[in-house]
């Protein structure tokens, strides 16, 4: 990609999420009352970070199984409540240790 | 509690938004890390975390720009996956008091994240100082974490660099288990959407024909449609 297209990419992207953010904040001065409409919009935060985590949290190491065992480590490290770091850091270091198995041996 | 006088409100927004600013700090850096492993120039990758201050829209954006996506299609991908910081707005613009003129209100909108949103709705009412100073924080531990992660991005080994791969994902993981244990409707949310990303990816048909950015839109748009007609929220949720 260009750098002439990438800047217009990285444009579009800070315009569409500016404005997104910005016309309700100075125009909008009353209550969503749909409850559909709420519900919609409670779910898609969930629903986008769900799809964009699985599968490709498979696939981002470079090593399947490692990125699974990262994953699985994750996935039980946010079911006992451990911070957003803590969790990171502990699937980080699940894969490195699955990643040096094999140079040990 | 509303508190009067410009500079207490201001340092009061500050002490609040020390705790998200932390958090940005490490998520930002997983951005960066992901963005020079996907090959983004590391210079675009902090332009990005100025101009958006959002992960998952960032992660979706230069994914979009790995793949040499279109410019709809990055426009489409932003307008889904950042379209509850319009309800967040919302919600904000009727909180906002003390002569919040329109000028202070288009600067401030560029500030709404999930954190900076939830510290700040649950103030009976705020003004620009208390949120600019909520938003202060925040918004320097993002760029910095992000400007961190494209430098050491590049300078790590390679197991290293390659483990760190996981990070940004361990940490939507961490975003959205925890209320998927408390709440059956946001657990049905996670396996609809997970099981729809699969179908994108592991059929050849469908990963042919759909990019990853509007493969996600897809997914999140079919799931958050379907579960809101089964699982209305409760009154009480996303004042």
């Amino acid at each position: 990609m260009s750098s002439g297209t990438m800047i217009l990419m990285i444009l579009a992207m800070a315009v569409t999420t500016y404005i997104l953010r910005s016309i309700p904040f100075v125009f909008i001065r009353r209550k969503i009352k749909s409850r559909y409409l709420k519900s919609f919009f409670f779910y898609v935060p969930y629903a986008v970070l769900s799809a964009m985590t699985f599968p490709y949290i498979l696939y981002s190491t470079g090593n399947f199984l490692a990125a699974a065992i990262g994953t699985a480590v994750g996935l039980i490290a946010a079911l006992f409540r451990r911070s957003l770091l803590m969790v990171a850091v502990l699937s980080c270091i699940a894969v490195l240790i699955v990643n040096y198995i094999p140079v040990i041996f | 509690m509303y508190l009067k006088g410009r500079g207490r409100n201001f340092i009061q927004g500050v002490k609040e938004g020390l705790p998200i600013g932390l958090g940005y700090l490490s998520v930002a850096f997983a951005f960066g890390v992901k963005a020079s492993l996907l090959g983004v120039p590391a210079l675009i990758t902090v332009l990005i975390s100025m101009t958006n201050l959002t992960s998952a829209g960032q992660l979706a954006g230069i994914t979009v720009i790995a793949e040499a996506g279109t410019i709809l299609e990055m426009i489409a991908t932003q307008l889904i996956i950042n379209s509850r910081y319009s309800l967040m707005s919302i919600s904000l613009s009727q909180k906002a008091v003390g002569n919040y003129t329109i000028p202070k209100r288009l600067f401030s909108s560029a500030f709404v994240t999930d954190e900076i949103f939830a510290v700040a709705v649950t103030k009976p009412s705020f003004g620009f100082p208390f949120f600019t100073g909520l938003s202060l924080l925040p918004y320097v531990g993002w760029v910095s974490g992000t400007v961190a992660g494209v430098l050491l991005g590049n300078v790590l080994p390679v197991e290293i660099q390659s483990a760190l791969g996981i990070a940004i994902y361990a940490m939507f993981i961490a975003i959205i288990i925890p209320p998927a244990e408390t709440n059956f409707a946001v657990l049905t949310v996670l396996f609809f959407s997970a099981g729809l990303s699969c179908l994108f990816y592991f059929v050849p048909f469908l990963s042919k024909t759909f990019s990853t950015g509007t493969a996600v839109i897809i997914c999140a748009v079919v799931t958050a449609a379907v579960v809101s007609l089964i699982f209305p929220i409760k009154e009480k949720e996303y004042e």
